[in-house]
């Protein structure tokens, strides 16, 4: 029904680190012909890295730097662009302007004639980025300084793990596992130690009391968030985020000319829906449930101490939680990446679809961004006891409800 | 854990200004407060002594920025009764149009920190952008948007500028029109927003009595009562107005006090409609005050935030022998830890803002 842009990544990769491996290994044997001693030993090494399981090695590197890439330095960056812009339109304000040409560069300072403060603020988060990189990191005298550094990497680490299973199409991916939802999930749920970590090492009140919300908000909503993914196997049967994509491009309904795919929303799995975004919001820590970082009581909650890049870090990072919580959703519930393909090119003997699975994957995925963006700009704060009861009192029963739903469903229609 | 202390301020976001709320915790639980206040003393009472009554005018605009004009007010009325000064009919209608204008503009610079103090920071910017109005319209009428300076003992410092009512009429229509179709929706109708603040705070209309509450936080405890109704000054005896008391249930809490404020600008909305009616179209603003003063003289006003009492006293000097400031918010600070015990800690930031402090008059 759709094709990806990118068939394989391993296979992309694959290619483009033989094209790495191929010059590196001209240089070689380049410098072994200027020195004749060198030659033997160099050739030796660039056979070695020319052979099939060192290029297989190297190929999982490039990946790994691939995603890293996708993930951090156009997603997020697009996610908290689209974020600063968009809820600096709700306040009735212009948000983020700065232009390309306010950049100290070569053809860019050149032009005095253009307004530097007046393009669309794409370079902004760049800028702040890099202010966050030249500032001091500071540790508290009185902070357990292992632990403090820790806990920055500990949070960016985790969740950048998320992105080794989650896959953009049937082809984007790093890893594809046969238990990826669980797997995405385990590493979503390992941050909030990395904020306890922080919220203790420290050795400030704010930050305690940050880091402890967090321990208390844990279980309210990681329950929940589990339970209606046991309710979505008795639909699915699997846990594989392909094959969970797969079964909803299956037609639904057929009104006319407009298919109804079988989306996992369409159905029983709709309490588990619900639950699940409720569940997400909190994971992500966005403004209904981001209270371990009230900055209304707790000046920046567990992040008051950190400094620097470290701060940019797991402050940046929460985007990146955002855009694999939205990622999740939509494979889980609203058909991941499947969408019509309209028509496909072909370049010689690639066929290029022309609205390829990745570019319906980041539909979902940005519209999902938006809405999480427009709820969190639009309501208060929850208090933690409150979180706590919607968590236990609601979600917990109605994740309950979904699983005997969706079992009920299995059990009827077999 | 055992329970600890937190310094709430002084710097910290939810002081809105420079004051420290100390909370001890146990747990997320508040077991006890104890605000600390003074860092912004500046000693107004006593600088007053050795200036002239008509400069004093210069420190009161200063006891807090966000209602200038209504502090100004109340030292001028109370100068005004130890002279003996009429102030024309005109200029008693002038300073009734300025200070419900000052009053609507406090309330929205309340309502933009109460709203990041709950984590809604559009609430801040909506209300910042809807201020604007009402501090052009005391841009036309005093030519400032803060320290107006624009009260004067006897009258008002200046007329109207042509075409004031048009303004201030058009003004006011786009207000209302987006308190009902923006504010509402987005604040207390709005179903988080009273999870946070209905039964938070809460107080009892004798202990608010006790400790000296006034004002719209009073009102929110059910108790009626208002000095523009109950001890009329300039010509607030003319124009018809509800004084806004919470009749519903869970009276004093946070949420109690939010909709006094929220219903405060509509009454102010509508004096300020009425006044522009009733006023006398041409004539005196001001009367011509003598120098030196003898005697006594106190006014009490509502100010935004309570009660405001100014007490003068001249010896027949040209300056005052004593000034003594009553600040409303002042006496409602030392409610606040009848109002913490047992909420929680997020809940400091649903009560204090509620109460709508202002470091400047609290500290003098």
């Amino acid at each position: 029904m759709s094709a990806p842009l990118v068939p394989s990544l391993f296979g992309a990769c694959y290619i483009l680190t033989g094209w790495i491996v191929w010059i590196i290994n001209w240089i070689l044997r380049a410098i072994g012909t200027v020195i004749p001693p060198l030659f033997p030993p160099l050739d030796a090494l660039a056979n070695w890295l020319a052979s099939a399981p060192i290029l297989t090695v190297l190929t999982w590197l490039v990946m790994t730097l691939v995603m890293v890439v996708w993930a951090c330095l156009v997603n997020l960056l697009t996610m908290m662009w689209v974020e600063r812009k968009f809820y600096s339109r709700l306040q009735d304000r212009y948000g983020i302007m700065i232009s390309i040409w306010s950049l100290p560069l070569w053809p860019f300072n050149r032009r005095k004639d253009v307004p530097t403060h007046k393009g669309w603020g794409y370079l902004q988060n760049v800028a702040d980025g890099m202010k966050l990189l030249q500032k001091e990191n500071l540790v508290p005298a009185t902070a357990d300084s292992m632990m403090f550094n820790t806990a920055p990497a500990w949070i960016a680490g985790t969740t950048l793990m998320i992105f080794a299973a989650l896959p953009w199409s049937s082809g984007l991916y790093v890893a594809n596992l046969d238990l990826g939802i669980l797997f995405i999930l385990a590493a979503f749920s390992l941050a909030p130690l990395g904020i306890l970590i922080a919220g203790w090492s420290a050795n400030n009140k704010y930050t305690l009391v940050g880091g402890l919300r967090s321990a208390a908000m844990l279980m309210a909503y990681e329950i929940p968030l589990v339970l209606v993914v046991i309710a979505l196997v008795f639909t699915t049967g699997s846990l594989d985020p392909k094959v969970i994509v797969t079964q909803q491009e299956r037609p639904l309904l057929t009104l006319g000319p407009l298919v109804i795919p079988a989306w996992n929303l369409f159905g029983v799995q709709a309490i588990g829906f619900v639950v699940f975004l409720v569940a997400i919001i909190a994971e992500m820590e966005r403004i209904p449930f981001d209270l371990p970082e009230a900055d209304a009581e707790l000046v920046e909650g567990w992040t008051t101490e950190l400094s620097g890049m470290r701060f940019g870090l797991v402050f940046g990072f929460k985007w990146l939680r955002m855009i694999a919580g939205a990622g999740l959703l939509s494979i889980l519930y609203l058909g991941g990446w499947s969408g019509p393909v309209f028509t496909t090119l072909y370049l010689g003997s690639v066929p290029i679809p022309i609205v390829p699975e990745e570019i319906w994957f980041m539909l979902r995925v940005y519209l999902l961004g938006l809405f999480f963006i427009w709820l969190s700009w639009s309501i208060p704060r929850v208090r933690i006891d409150q979180i706590l009861n919607i968590g236990w009192k609601r979600l917990i029963p109605l994740s309950l409800l979904a699983i005997v739903a969706a079992a009920a469903v299995r059990v009827v229609t077999g | 854990m055992p329970a600890f202390w937190i310094n709430m301020g002084p710097q910290h976001p939810m002081t809105h200004g420079l004051w420290n709320m100390k909370v001890q915790v146990d747990g997320e639980t508040i077991t006890d407060a104890r605000p600390e206040l003074g860092y912004l003393h500046r000693g107004v009472e006593k600088i007053s002594e050795v200036r002239e009554f008509q400069k004093v005018i210069v420190l009161t605009d200063r006891l807090c920025y966000v209602s200038s004009i209504t502090w100004s007010h109340a030292y001028c009325l109370a100068v005004e009764k130890m002279m003996g000064v009429e102030v024309p009919e005109r200029g008693q209608w002038f300073r009734v149009i300025s200070l419900e204008l000052q009053r609507i503009a406090s309330h929205l610079m309340w309502l933009a920190a109460y709203g990041p103090d709950l984590g809604l920071l559009t609430a801040l910017l909506w209300s910042l952008r809807e201020r604007e109005l009402f501090l052009d319209l005391i841009q036309l009428m005093s030519g400032m948007r803060m320290n107006q300076n624009y009260p004067r003992i006897g009258g008002v410092r200046n007329d109207l500028p042509e075409n004031f009512d048009a303004m201030c009429k058009r003004s006011i229509a786009h207000f209302l029109r987006k308190l009902e179709k923006e504010y509402e929706p987005l604040l207390h109708e709005s179903k988080v927003f009273q999870m946070r603040t209905v039964g938070v705070g809460k107080i009892s209309a004798a202990e608010a009595i006790n400790w000296g509450v006034t004002g719209p936080n009073l009102r929110a405890c059910g108790v009626d009562v208002d000095v523009r109704r109950l001890d009329p000054y300039e010509t607030y005896e003319d124009v018809d107005f509800e004084v806004q008391t919470w009749k519903g249930p869970d009276a004093g809490d946070s949420y109690s006090r939010f909709i006094c404020r929220f219903r405060e600008m509509r009454e102010s909305c509508s004096i300020i409609l009425q006044a522009l009616e009733k006023m006398p179209k041409s004539g005196a603003y001001r009367a011509k005050p003598p120098r030196r003063g003898e005697g006594e003289g106190y006014a009490r006003t509502e100010d935004s935030r309570g009660e405001a009492l100014f007490y003068v006293c001249g010896d027949g000097d040209d300056r005052p022998y004593r000034v003594k400031i009553r600040s409303p918010i002042f006496c409602t600070m030392a409610a606040t830890p009848i109002m913490l015990r047992g909420n929680k800690l997020a809940d400091v930031v649903a009560i204090l803002g509620s109460i709508d402090v202002c470091v400047g008059e609290m500290d003098k």
